[in-house]
């Protein structure tokens, strides 16, 4: 008969332990870095909408950009467990902070990394490794968000490249953009999808940002204008094209995203036990109610099942037996749960809940993004949907 | 100049410790553990000594349970160059006293002839402060105690120690124990690239016995406790009643 064990409230499923040793350090830096560089910014960043750029240059420094790139094109060659917990410990702080590193990563040096020329990858991947470099992902456009094949913007052959005109919107990082990862119709490729590396400064390129977000406003967001920009052969990705050029970066960035909402709704979680416990009505703490008991312990399930099922896929893709439907499991899940947690934990805060003094209602403005972007919920019902009957349903 | 840093793994400073019920200790099933605090600080000073080419190589070294590796892998992460690690203890709940933990240390410096330990000042489980002053005494080397500042000579190091009531500063002989307090620097993240260097660092695992020492405990403990809480105050109605309770009953005025 097993001895029975204390009960670890916070991990209930003892999580760290089943980390390798070197997971478990990364995890404590990227925390220790988050808690100690980006929380104590975050109130004020996400106030006044500021980004600010000399975060990607910290990040990088410590490197947690590029998690999964080889060491050398300046990443760091870790596997896939450990690029979820460093999402995981940003998004703790914001979902904003943990978005400007997963497009870094996920978006941007993934392509590059996967799709680009040898040329491309010594080009751009240590400066974005360094976060000398910010890149940014164009994909959505105003017309085409859930349905990317009805993207209308296109690639035209010229005498010495390609000539690129449409809009791109609610692209993470564009204002301050170095690298663009842009994907057009390309009529010299029969108008399938490719990809195009472009630099800012090019001509007819523009980045205009978008006013007036009431979430993730710690991490700019912009469009891209394309005006008759002309690149040299040199700016197209060789080795992808067609939907799985952008869907495998979106992988990644989905699997990120489904580590990252668990972080945000842990400080949820942990901001309302606290707060349960300090404030007393009717000559109790709040914590010692059953309807707040029932929601905490609502919040512990959900987080403690979502984080193991993260950890499940992370090592599924390690092993290399990753199929994208698992990712829509865990980001659909997780993302949904997270926005769950964070409105319980709003409610829990009562009056003082509203206030930037509580980090909950922030992490649950910003959850309605996370929840949305990378596949909205439903869509990830859609692919679920499809995957179990055949059937698909989107049209 | 080799530099020699002991470092202890311990309870995190972030967790609240809880008493076993049978009171032999604080319970460490399940619990988080890391580096010793001021152990962190004294490998930082040994790292920025060997980043500012006064140092050339600093050799970590960990007494204690086989977990303690995390320990050590976590201290090349931050920069040190190879670890020992001497498992003297299978329990957790088995904590090897301060003049075991001297005497095995001693017998590392011996084999390893640094010219300088860094050690923290305490760990912060037991509190002891004892291990850094003994292994000065057993090698017969010069000492230098919570230290605030330390800077190297020829031959000698200069060190600020942080005593009651103000700073004192020291001129020691080399070889010598520094300790450091809280204030000698604020230790670096281990970054990934460095985490990920870390696990071709050598590790070599020893016992106490390779040193010839029995690290059996000579000591009981008889009883631990939880600190007592706090009592709630009170409120004196008028300034009067506050002056005649500050004389009668706290006797400070």
């Amino acid at each position: 008969m097993a001895e029975i064990q204390p009960f670890k409230w916070d991990d209930p499923f003892l999580l760290d332990e089943q980390l390798t040793e070197d997971e478990r350090m990364i995890r404590e830096s990227a925390f220790a870095y988050a808690q100690d560089k980006l929380a104590p910014r975050v109130r004020e960043a996400f106030r006044k909408e500021h980004t600010d750029p000399e975060i990607f240059r910290e990040m990088g420094a410590l490197g947690l950009l590029g998690v999964t790139i080889p060491e050398e094109y300046g990443g760091i060659g870790a596997g896939y467990v450990s690029y979820g917990l460093v999402a995981r410990e940003v998004e703790r702080v914001d979902s904003g902070y943990r978005s400007m590193m997963s497009v870094q990563s996920s978006l941007v040096m993934h392509p590059i990394y996967a799709y680009g020329s040898e040329e491309h990858r010594r080009k751009y991947l240590p400066k974005l490794a360094s976060g000398e470099f910010i890149g940014c992902f164009g994909l959505t456009e105003p017309d085409a968000g859930s349905d990317p094949g009805g993207m209308k913007t296109r690639a035209v052959k010229t005498a010495d490249g390609y000539r690129l005109n449409g809009a791109k919107t609610w692209i993470s990082n564009s204002p301050i953009a170095d690298v663009f990862v842009v994907w057009a119709k390309s009529e010299a490729h029969g108008g399938k999808i490719r990809g195009f590396v472009l630099e800012k400064g090019t001509k007819g390129l523009s980045a205009p940002k978008i006013e007036g977000k009431l979430s993730l406003r710690a991490s700019i967001t912009g469009e891209i204008v394309l005006e008759d920009v002309e690149v040299g052969e040199e700016a197209l990705l060789p080795n992808t094209e067609g939907l799985s050029g952008p869907f495998g970066c979106l992988n990644r960035a989905r699997y990120g995203i489904a580590w990252g909402a668990m972080g945000a709704a842990e400080a949820c979680w942990h901001a309302a036990r606290q707060y349960g416990l300090d404030r007393r009505q009717f000559g109790r703490p709040l914590a010692q109610t059953q309807l707040y008991q029932n929601k905490l312990s609502n919040m512990l399930t959900e987080i403690t099942l979502g984080l193991q099922a993260a950890l499940r896929v992370g090592r599924l893709f390690e092993e290399g037996r990753m199929a994208p439907e698992m990712i829509s499991v865990i980001k659909r899940n997780n993302c949904g749960k997270a926005l769950d947690v964070a409105r319980m934990a709003r409610d829990m805060h009562g009056g003082n809940g509203i206030s930037d003094e509580f980090p909950v209602m922030r992490h649950m403005v910003n959850l309605e993004t996370v929840n949305t972007y990378e596949g909205a919920y439903d869509v990830h019902s859609l692919i679920l949907g499809r995957a179990q009957t055949g059937l698909q349903a989107f049209f | 100049m080799k530099i020699l840093v002991p470092v202890k793994r311990v309870i995190d400073f972030n967790v609240k410790p809880r008493v076993k019920s049978d009171g032999s200790g604080v319970d460490l099933a399940n619990v988080k553990m890391s580096m010793n605090p001021f152990d962190e600080i004294a490998v930082e000073e040994a790292v920025r000594l060997k980043e500012a080419g006064k140092a050339s190589e600093i050799l970590v070294v960990s007494i204690g349970v086989k977990q303690a590796q995390e320990t050590l892998r976590t201290a090349l992460a931050m920069g040190a160059d190879r670890a020992i690690l001497v498992t003297a203890s299978e329990d957790v709940h088995q904590d090897v006293e301060p003049l075991a933990v001297a005497r095995i240390l001693k017998a590392v410096a011996e084999a390893e002839k640094p010219d300088l330990v860094i050690a923290g000042k305490q760990a912060i489980d037991n509190d002891m402060n004892a291990v850094g002053q003994m292994l000065a005494a057993l090698l017969g080397w010069s000492q230098a105690s919570f230290a605030s500042s330390l800077t190297l000579e020829e031959g000698h190091a200069s060190v600020v120690r942080e005593v009651d009531g103000g700073l004192q500063t020291v001129r020691v002989k080399l070889p010598a124990v520094i300790t450091a307090d809280l204030r000698l620097n604020e230790p670096r993240y281990a970054s990934l690239p460095n985490i990920m260097k870390a696990k071709k660092k050598p590790l070599e695992e020893k016992t106490p016995a390779d040193y010839g020492v029995d690290a059996s405990p000579r000591l009981t403990i008889l009883k631990t406790a939880e600190p007592p809480s706090r009592k709630a105050g009170i409120k004196v109605g008028s300034v009067d009643e506050l002056i005649s309770k500050l004389k009668t009953e706290a006797g400070v005025i």
